[in-house]
Parts: C-alpha cells; structure tokens; sequence
C-alpha cells in the first residue's frame, strides 16, 4: 500500500484532472505603472504619513487599545512609568530591544529582561510586559510583534498587560505593506512566530456581550515615540 | 429513511417550536450585524474584496497538489515535522503516537473544528489524556459534554445563569450572573493548564505555501498560549486550507474577521514557522502538523462544488440563515452546521444518509450572498438534491417524475390533468400523500379556483 501522502497527493492530481470555471476578477489596472496603494478595495489605510496616524488614533480607539503620543524616549519613560505608578505595577518584564530598555529602566517598580530562557511561572506574575514590535498597520490598528522583536511567544501574550513601544516610522499605512515589508526583513529566515495584535484580548462567547481579557492581556498600550 | 434524517425531524421541529430559545439567539446575534455592517462600510469596495477573496482560494484549491507540496517542503525547512492522513483513524493515530513518544500527560486544546470531525478528545481521553478547551466556548461545551452549536460561537445558545450553575458545579466557583466575572472565572481556571500541559494542540485557518507558516486567527489569545507555553505544538488542518502566497492573508484576514465576526481584525492573527528557534528564548521544541483528507478530495473531484473548499470557516452564512436561527446548530447532528454544513456533510459522510440537508433550506440565497469567498452556497443545495435524484430516487419519486414528464409533454391530457386535479383536490388533501401531507400539516391549502390559466386565458380578449 502506498503510504499516505503519495496516495493523497494522487487522488488530488486525479480530482483535479476535470477543471473548474475561473472565478472572475479584474486586477487593478495600472499600465505597466508601480501601484500605488495595494488593494484598493479593503479598507482605507491612509495615503499620506498624517492621514494614516489619524486612521491608526481611530481604530485604537474603537478597540479600546490606548494610544499615547510622546515625542521622545524620555517623555516615553515618563509616560510609561505614569501608568506603572496609577495602575501599582509591582513586577514587569521586558523586552531589551534599544528602544525598550531606556523605558524599563525608568520604572518605579521592579523590571526583568526576558529574553534568556526563564520560569513561565514567574512571567504568569508579572503585572506588565513591555516590548517593540515590527510594524503597525493603521488600516487595522494592527500591531506585528514577532518572537524577534517581542522577547519571544510568550510575553506579549501572557502578563495581564503589554505596552508596546514604537517609533512613528513604524506606522505603515495597511496590512499588503506590513507582509511586504515582513517578507523584505525576514526573507527565507522568518521568526518561529509572527502575530498581528488588534486590540487587547476579547471574547463574546457568553451571551454574544463583548468582555476583554479573555486569555490575553485586558490592556494593550501603544507607546508613539516621535 | 435514514437515521440521521429522522433525528434530524424530531431535534429541528422540538426546536423550531421553541419561542424563548428562539429569540435567544436572535438577540445574540443583533450586534453581530450590526457591527458587520459598521466594518463592511468601511471597505472601499466590499464585493471587489469579494472576488479577490475567491480568487486567492481558487487559485490555490486548483492547484492544490502542488501548493501542498511547496507548503510541506517549506514547512520541514522551518524546522517543523508533516504527517499525513487519509481519514479520521489515521489522523487520530498519529496523534496518539506522538503523545505517547514525548511521554505527555496533560494536553491543552485550542480551538479547532477539525479536532471535532475527527473526534480527537474522545480518543485521547480513553488513552488516558487529561484533554482541555481553552477556548472558552469550547471550554464551556466541553464541561456540558455537548457538541459545539456554531462553529464560530461554541456556546452562544446558552445562558449565563447556566454558565454559572456549570461553573460553580465544576469549578467550585460562586454563583453570578456577570458574563465579565464568568468570564474571568474561566481565565484563572485555564491559565495553570498551558503553564503545566505537555502538549498544546490548535488548528490552522491558512497555509501558506509561499513561506511554510500556518496560520492562526483567534480572539481570546488562547491559541497564542497554547502555542507558547507547552514544549509540544500539534496542529490538525484539513489539506484544503492551503494560500499560495503571504499576500493572500492581507485580504483574507480582514475578511474573515468581518464577515464572521464584525471585526476589523481579530485580535490575534499568529504565523507560525517552525518550533522555537535558535536565539528564541521561549515556544516548543517540537513542531507537528497532521495534513488531513478525511473525503476532501472526494469535494475535490466534483468541479461544479470544488468551490466548497474555498470555505475560511467565518459562520458568516450561519449567522444569516433563518434555518439555523430557527432549529439552532446542533439539530443538523453534524460537526460543520447551517449551509455550508448542509453543503459538505454528504461529501463527507455520505449523500444517502445527510442529503436530507439540502432540504433544510428555503432557498433564499443569504449565505450565498454573505459569503466572503463567494461560495454558491444554495444553488449547491439543489446541487446535492439532484444528486441525490439521481443516485438513489425512491419508488414514488421515480413514478411521480416518470408521470410528470409524460403529462407535460401532452397538452390535452395536461388540460384534463388540471381539471381532474381541481375536482379531487379536497380529496386529495385528506390522503397520506408523500411530501403532501407534511406540508399541510402547518399550512392551509386554498381551493382550486373554478377555472385554469389556459381556460381564462382562452375566454379573455387575447384568448
């Protein structure tokens, strides 16, 4: 007997023999010209820089994430540690990206570097984790974070709240460009694991009525450097 | 009639006579369409995104032999290991070999219908498994030892007050009436289970044959967890799931998430490439895929319903159809329910025995028209039922059809069909007539008027 995947892939290729009609699309018609915003029947992400942080505030807002607004690492800090002293954070643990660990070492509580192997026990007892991320995709209100650029699968999923911190420049307008440049960074080596985050952690499984912090964090914060 | 049928007749009429669970699920879904239409308006145009969405699966479902093959070749190169399987036993099998070789004790779930068809947890369970939901409407059916009533939403037939009488019967938890506090309750319940599970086993929404990676879409986070934390990561997908390229998912995601969520996104979209890599300082040491066919290529090989494999799994056409909010989801005794349940379940387990489905239907076209990826949904109802016909007609269905013909093609006696057929109507409504008499059950059936069409039209200035 042939084994399975030999006698799964023939009957594929003997099913396939008959055709089945072409559904009907017409690609974008761009005249051997580069287009400009791909796909442009999802929806909106923005065309220009400042019309893509409004759609970006917008859709955070509707997902009930918070965006804070700072215009350098200090103030990113200051904001940061603003919120671990209102919401009495007693443990964080952190991402040591460049952008990160200046944001960690500004808090009033204490804070680990999980990027070495540790105790999923002790990640469980963090209040908060703080990490960067690839890219933001304002059409969406999307954040991709990586286990590159995010310590790891864990912590941006486990500690009951995650603060990313990211550059303006990060912000690209819809999702086609964030595979785009996902691809371009990561090539054939791409990261074990690659998530697109909107919105803190949500379920509607009891009764259809929407309650946060299903399993993931309740609050998700996206810290705008620049 | 077969089994399925008749149980079929008595769940759906017992429900459909249910005013209270009725409006129940009514209301669940209010804010379902509303938000879908909030989301839809926002796409700059929705049926354009439609036909990129069909397109993309049928481009791969066409070339489906050597996507997977890309898919699985990318896949190993990532560090990840395929396994094949021809149907449920085998699927089942391989996974219980697994578990067995890495010594597992505790396996926590996240969602996956697949798992459903192959009756997954059964089989782990009597190996000795302690097998848990983490989706918590999984997790809530799972504790009422019942199969899920949608694919998308496990458990939106239930009360709250019965989530908390189960949750404090299971769990020891207090009484409450707050879907937040249940809700939390279940979050503390289950987040022990992935810090001390061996084995995190999930389901796959897309692979992309581009680059290796599956795909996960999920809300609650569960399925990020159950890929994290773990130090085995099974997933179980149907072959059909295959995307040729990365690209694809920039319009499936949003799409699936719209139509069958009313959401932008769903909060959490993984790809996974691989177990934990080098320089990784978390995730599994092992990554399994189980590539299951189970009569898929059966579908396959029928081309005016290939395009049933296109399917995403959004429950869009669930959430739209007045069947399935009138009998509920488990009345159609089958793993996948509503139309596109009633479409594939006779590929899959047999015409003969769930064509009965097909009848399930008014024909109205909602699901057809709410498909994201644009799947003929009800035209392949009347697909299966003349089939069906055709396959295995019964006695009077052959006579009736045989009669039918041969009256239509002869205008007298069509004539004097309609009069006999006009004077013995009362008659005819009091005998035992197939189809007939379940139809006037519940319905009146007006007298026949004095004279046909082709007589009035006849006596009329035109005639």
């Amino acid at each position: 007997m042939a084994d399975a995947r030999s006698d799964i892939l023939a009957r594929i290729r003997e099913a396939l023999q008959v055709k089945a009609p072409k559904p009907h699309f017409k690609a974008e018609e761009t005249a051997g010209q580069p287009v400009k915003i791909a796909k442009p029947w999802l929806p909106d992400g923005g065309e220009t820089t400042e019309a893509s942080l409004l759609i970006l505030a917008e859709q955070l807002a509707k997902l009930k994430a918070v965006l804070i607004r700072v215009p350098d690492e200090t103030a990113a800090g200051q904001a940061v540690a603003d919120l671990a002293r209102s919401k009495a954070w007693k443990q964080v643990a952190y991402h040591g990206a460049p952008l990160v660990r200046p944001v960690a070492a500004a808090l009033p509580c204490p804070a680990w570097e999980a990027d070495a192997s540790f105790e999923k026990q002790k990640l469980e007892g963090c209040d908060a984790s703080i990490t960067s991320c690839e890219s933001i995709v304002a059409q969406l209100g999307s954040i991709l974070v990586s286990s590159a650029s995010s310590g790891g699968r864990a912590l941006s999923i486990l500690p009951h709240v995650h603060v990313v911190v990211a550059r303006v420049d990060q912000v690209v307008p819809d999702l086609a460009t964030a595979i785009a440049l996902m691809q371009a960074v990561h090539g054939e080596k791409m990261p074990s694991m690659l998530s697109f985050i909107t919105g803190p952690s949500r379920t509607g499984d009891i009764e259809r009525i929407l309650v946060l912090g299903a399993h993931g964090p309740k609050e998700l914060y996206l810290v705008l450097v620049g | 009639m077969s089994d399925a049928k008749q149980i079929f007749i008595k769940d759906a009429t017992l429900n459909a006579a249910d005013g209270d669970q009725r409006a129940f699920i009514r209301k669940a879904l209010g804010g379902y369409y509303v938000n879908r239409d909030l989301q839809k308006a926002r796409y700059r145009d929705w049926e354009r995104a439609r036909d990129a969405a069909s397109l993309a699966k049928w481009t791969a479902v066409n070339d489906l032999a050597n996507q997977l093959e890309k898919f699985t070749a990318n896949f190993e190169r990532n560090g990840g290991v395929v396994h094949w399987a021809r149907d449920s036993a085998e699927a089942r099998a391989i996974i219980l070999k697994i578990a067995a070789d890495v010594n597992a004790k505790a396996i926590v779930k996240s969602k996956c219908m697949t798992s459903e068809e192959i009756h997954l947890n059964d089989a782990l369970e009597k190996a000795g498994y302690g097998v848990v939901e983490s989706d918590l409407g999984e997790f809530i059916q799972q504790l009422r030892g019942e199969a899920p009533y949608h694919f998308v939403f496990p458990c939106m037939h239930v009360k709250r007050e019965a989530i908390s009488e189960l949750f404090t019967k299971h769990l020891g938890t207090a009484p409450t009436d707050s879907p937040e506090e249940l809700t939390m309750i279940a979050r503390r319940h289950l987040r022990q289970l992935y810090v001390d599970a061996d084995i995190g086993i999930t389901g796959a929404n897309f692979l992309v044959a581009e680059t290796g990676q599956i795909s996960i879409t999920e809300n609650e986070g569960n399925a990020r967890l159950t890929a994290a934390l773990p130090r085995i990561h099974i997933a179980l997908s149907g072959i059909e799931k295959v995307v040729n390229r990365l690209d694809d998912l920039a319009v499936l995601l949003p799409m699936l998430a719209t139509a069958g969520a009313g959401q932008p996104m769903t909060c959490y979209n993984t790809l996974y490439a691989g177990p934990r890599k080098p320089g990784e300082c978390d995730g599994p040491e092992q990554f399994h895929l189980v590539l299951l066919d189970n009569a898929r290529t059966r579908l396959l090989a029928d081309p005016e319903q290939r395009d049933a494999l296109h399917c995403i799994r959004c429950g869009a056409c669930l959430n739209v159809c007045p069947i399935f909010k009138n009998i509920g989801g488990l009345a159609y005794g089958t793993t996948y329910q509503g139309p596109i349940g009633s479409v594939i379940t006779p590929h899959l387990r047999g015409l003969k025995q769930w064509n009965h489905l097909s009848s399930a239907s008014s024909l109205c076209g909602a699901c057809t028209d709410a498909c994201p990826v644009r799947i003929d949904l009800h035209h392949h109802l009347l697909h299966n039922r003349r089939n069906a016909m055709k396959q295995s007609p019964s006695l009077f269905d052959r006579a009736f059809h045989a009669g039918f013909g041969f009256v239509m093609k002869r205008p007298t006696l069509f004539g004097l069909g309609g009069k006999v057929f006009r004077a013995t109507l009362p008659l005819l409504k009091k005998l035992p007539l197939p189809y007939m008499s379940a139809w006037l059950k519940t319905r009146d059936l007006p007298a026949a008027p004095a004279q046909s069409f082709r007589e009035q039209w006849k006596d009329s200035d035109h005639g």
